[in-house]
């Protein structure tokens, strides 16, 4: 180790005594209530998404006898997706990897044109923070006596207001992590269960679970949230250029700024430094510093801003939404315009349309009927007294319809097939009358008997072919019918 | 240990002191309520070693607080699970097979129940899915030597064949080449006669020696055609399918010294239920009668 000076070495062991360097106090943050167009807007986009999660499980839209009357439930129980006029099977599972390819592309094209409006206006922890906060500010009051009363000794007065604020946070946490529940078990039938002790400790614990979580992230965690816990700051940076429309302090415009400068005659640019801007931002930080991983653009430090550029005479937008190729341009003196139309936002839109359109399509082509024909792993066939082959077969038959429904089920590409049913009884017939529940899957063991002219390396085609008698619909599944090499 | 603590210029920050090759690492300290979530997992941990078994000793282990054990567990869950299947195994046990096979949820649980005893028990020698192989009747196949309807089966699977019960399914094939009954020159004819029956007939050949020697020593259990005699558990020989094989060599093996299989009696080993589950099972391969 090389030697190091006395005053060095003096420094360094402050520091270890400290031993704490590595980790700092969290710095509170009390966000000022602002007023103006942003935040109207914010409050609009919050009662919209509140109102659709509080609300939209109590929507109900019949669907006939022996069917759930919730228009949006995710039945997990009966494994049955219920949207609506849509009802999605297990076996539609894709659908859900296409609505999150959806999400995906459809959140980095937004990022790319306006920056991050989720962050700032609709994601969860964003919108149930903003209604924590709201709450506070109710309670506690505004950021100057809430900070005053923070670093006050504690007195009755602090006490019961943090009690109160608790309890309000605790409330909406509990409605929040109930609502949660109404997605997945009928909305009515679960609240009266719910105080009456009759629901199941599933949804006990997922209530409570989700009354936690969002009593503690809205509440407690808030900017901590999108600051160190959230993946989607860390990489922002590769949907953001040059081009995208992000909150932007307008330096150009704002500097030198001109806190007790005004009367020494030097140059000053339009920010006056109040600081109204900082004291206003929900995550803490200095929309001056330029772009930063805290910043969820939200915009409230611009209705801040501008509020004193009016108070002080001057021109509104100091802080507003703008690119950084355009702020570069107007720094220099010269107009530009919006580049909205650039590789990476055409890219993002063809693919979000693409995927849209495979997805409106698939939906629209989806059949009422499934089938799977699965061939038995062993054994391959038998050979029969008569000197046949015998193949056999795990058939499902997917009715989702909702009534029982009789299918045929013959086979093609095998001359004189016979085909019988094992646990039914059923056959042997060429044709074998299936019948399936309504909106289930019937399972049958069938097997096929025949006698193959070409087999190549011990198989053959053979397709099933299955009908609806009722509605006619027709579905083949290719399989294989096997035999000696 | 951090040795060079120095100012970031660009940024006002401290560095953490670390230094590879050059490279520097700026301090960015995290919030200590990230160190105390893992403070709190450390104590968390710590119960839970407390809490369940957790430290291997010389003479066996810490059992924990709790006296927690996988074993006692899996114990516990196994007799819940037959404690919840004794209602409907009873059921099994006491109805008919044709009153079984009404009840489409009773039939669902013999079906796994057979599925799972033949895995456990059968598999081994006639195959997955009753497939078979020379020496062990392919179940699948429908080729029955003994019968195979469910009460045939049923009573196969119980006292087995040859298997030293008393009730077991009894056959002997006598030994006509062994112990000089045919001469040589007579069972190589007798073959020839029985693999006109497997259907594989040279077109001209005179089988007729053959037709007479089977005429005389083997119909009476194999029958006039070859059909066989369940009763004597004498196979059927007008078929494709044989338990030895299908050749001409095979004929004459057996004719001159018969091989003649053992299947053991489960009742010794198998409840009543899980052996009528085996024979709705093995009924159900593609087989059954």
């Amino acid at each position: 180790m090389s030697r190091i000076s006395k005053a060095e070495r003096q420094l360094q062991l402050q520091r270890e005594a400290a031993g704490d360097h590595l980790y700092a106090n969290r710095v509170r943050v009390y966000p000022k209530s602002v007023h103006g167009p942003v935040r109207r807007f914010k409050w609009a986009v919050l009662i919209v998404c509140l109102g659709i999660y509080y609300l939209l499980p109590w929507l109900r839209w019949p669907r006939g006898v022996n069917q759930p009357d919730q228009a949006v439930l995710l039945s997990l129980w009966t494994e049955r997706f219920y949207f609506f006029n849509l009802k999605f099977w297990p076996q539609d599972i894709y659908y859900l990897t296409g609505l999150l390819i959806v999400g995906a592309v459809g959140l980095f094209l937004v990022t790319s044109v306006v920056g991050r409006v989720w962050c700032g206006y609709t994601c969860p922890q964003t919108v149930w923070t903003d209604l924590f906060m709201w709450i506070e500010r109710r309670i506690e009051g505004d950021r100057n006596e809430r900070m005053k009363r923070d670093a006050e000794k504690v007195s009755f007065d602090l006490i019961w207001r943090k009690l109160a604020k608790h309890a309000a946070w605790l409330a909406i946490a509990f409605w929040t992590g109930g609502a949660w529940i109404m997605y997945f078990v009928d909305a009515p039938t679960v609240t009266v269960e719910f105080w009456t002790g009759a629901a199941s400790k599933e949804v006990y614990f997922f209530t409570f679970l989700f009354t936690a979580t969002t009593y503690l992230l809205a509440g407690w965690a808030r900017e901590q949230v999108c600051t160190y816990m959230c993946p989607w700051p860390r990489f922002q940076s590769a949907m953001l250029d040059e081009q995208s429309i992000t909150v932007t302090y307008q330096g150009w415009r704002g500097e030198p700024r001109m806190r007790g400068r005004r009367h020494d005659g030097a140059p000053a640019g339009d920010c006056v430094d109040c600081g109204a801007c900082v004291t206003a931002c929900p995550t803490g930080i200095d929309i001056r510093d330029g772009i930063q991983l805290e910043c969820i653009n939200c915009g409230l430090c611009i209705d801040a801003c501008n509020h004193v550029m009016e108070r002080t005479g001057r021109p509104k937008w100091l802080i507003t939404w703008d690119t950084l190729a355009d702020q570069a341009a107007k720094a220099a003196g010269r107009q530009t315009t919006l580049h909205l139309l650039r590789p990476r936002t055409l890219i993002y839109a063809s693919a979000l349309v693409l995927v849209l359109a495979a997805m409106t399509v698939a939906l629209a082509m989806r059949s009422s009927v499934g089938l799977s024909v699965l061939h038995d792993r062993a054994p391959l066939f038998v050979r029969l007294p008569d000197g046949d082959l015998r193949n056999g077969y795990t058939v499902k038959i997917v009715n989702k319809g909702p009534n029982i429904a009789l299918f045929e089920l013959h086979t093609a590409g095998l001359d004189g097939a016979v085909l019988a049913e094992m646990d039914e009884g059923l056959g042997p017939a060429a044709r074998l009358g299936l019948p399936v529940k309504g909106d289930s899957v019937g399972t049958f063991r069938v097997t096929v008997a025949g006698a193959p002219a070409h087999l190549v390396d011990g198989s053959q085609n053979i397709d099933f072919v299955l009908r609806n008698t009722e509605t006619g619909e027709q579905t083949v599944y290719q399989s294989l019918f096997m035999g000696p090499r | 240990m951090p040795t060079k603590i120095e100012k970031d210029i660009v940024t006002g920050r401290d560095t953490t002191g670390h230094e590879w090759d050059g490279l520097k690492e700026l301090n960015t300290p995290l919030p200590k309520w990230w160190l105390y979530v893992l403070y709190g997992t450390v104590v968390w941990a710590a119960v839970l070693f407390v809490l369940y078994p957790s430290i291997p000793g010389v003479n066996g282990y810490f059992r924990g607080v709790l006296g927690y054990s996988q074993r006692t567990a899996v114990n516990d869950a196994v007799r819940a699970v037959m404690a919840q299947r004794a209602d409907t195994m009873d059921r099994i046990k006491d109805l008919s097979f044709a009153e079984i096979r009404k009840d489409p949820q009773l039939m669902a649980a013999a079906a796994t129940a057979g599925r799972i005893a033949f895995a456990n028990n059968c598999q081994p020698c006639h195959g997955a899915g009753g497939g078979g192989r020379p020496g062990y009747p392919a179940l699948a196949a429908g080729a029955w030597i003994w019968g195979g309807s469910l009460d045939d089966i049923q009573q196969t699977i119980t006292y087995g064949i040859r298997s030293g019960d008393e009730k077991a399914r009894e056959g002997q094939m006598p030994r006509f080449g062994a112990d000089g009954i045919l001469k040589p020159q007579e069972v190589q004819q007798v073959a020839d006669y029985v693999m006109t029956l497997f259907g594989d007939t040279e077109p001209g050949k005179d089988v007729s020696a053959g037709q007479k020697i089977f005429a005389e020593n083997c119909a009476i259990c194999h029958g006039e055609a070859g059909q066989g005699d369940r009763e004597k558990g004498a196979p059927r020989l007008a078929s494709r399918v044989h338990l030895y094989g299908n050749d001409r060599a095979m004929v004459v093996a057996q004719v001159t010294s018969p091989r003649m299989g053992v299947m053991p009696a489960w009742h010794t080993r198998l409840d009543e239920a899980t052996i009528k589950s085996l024979a709705l099972y093995v009924h159900s391969l593609g087989g059954g009668e």
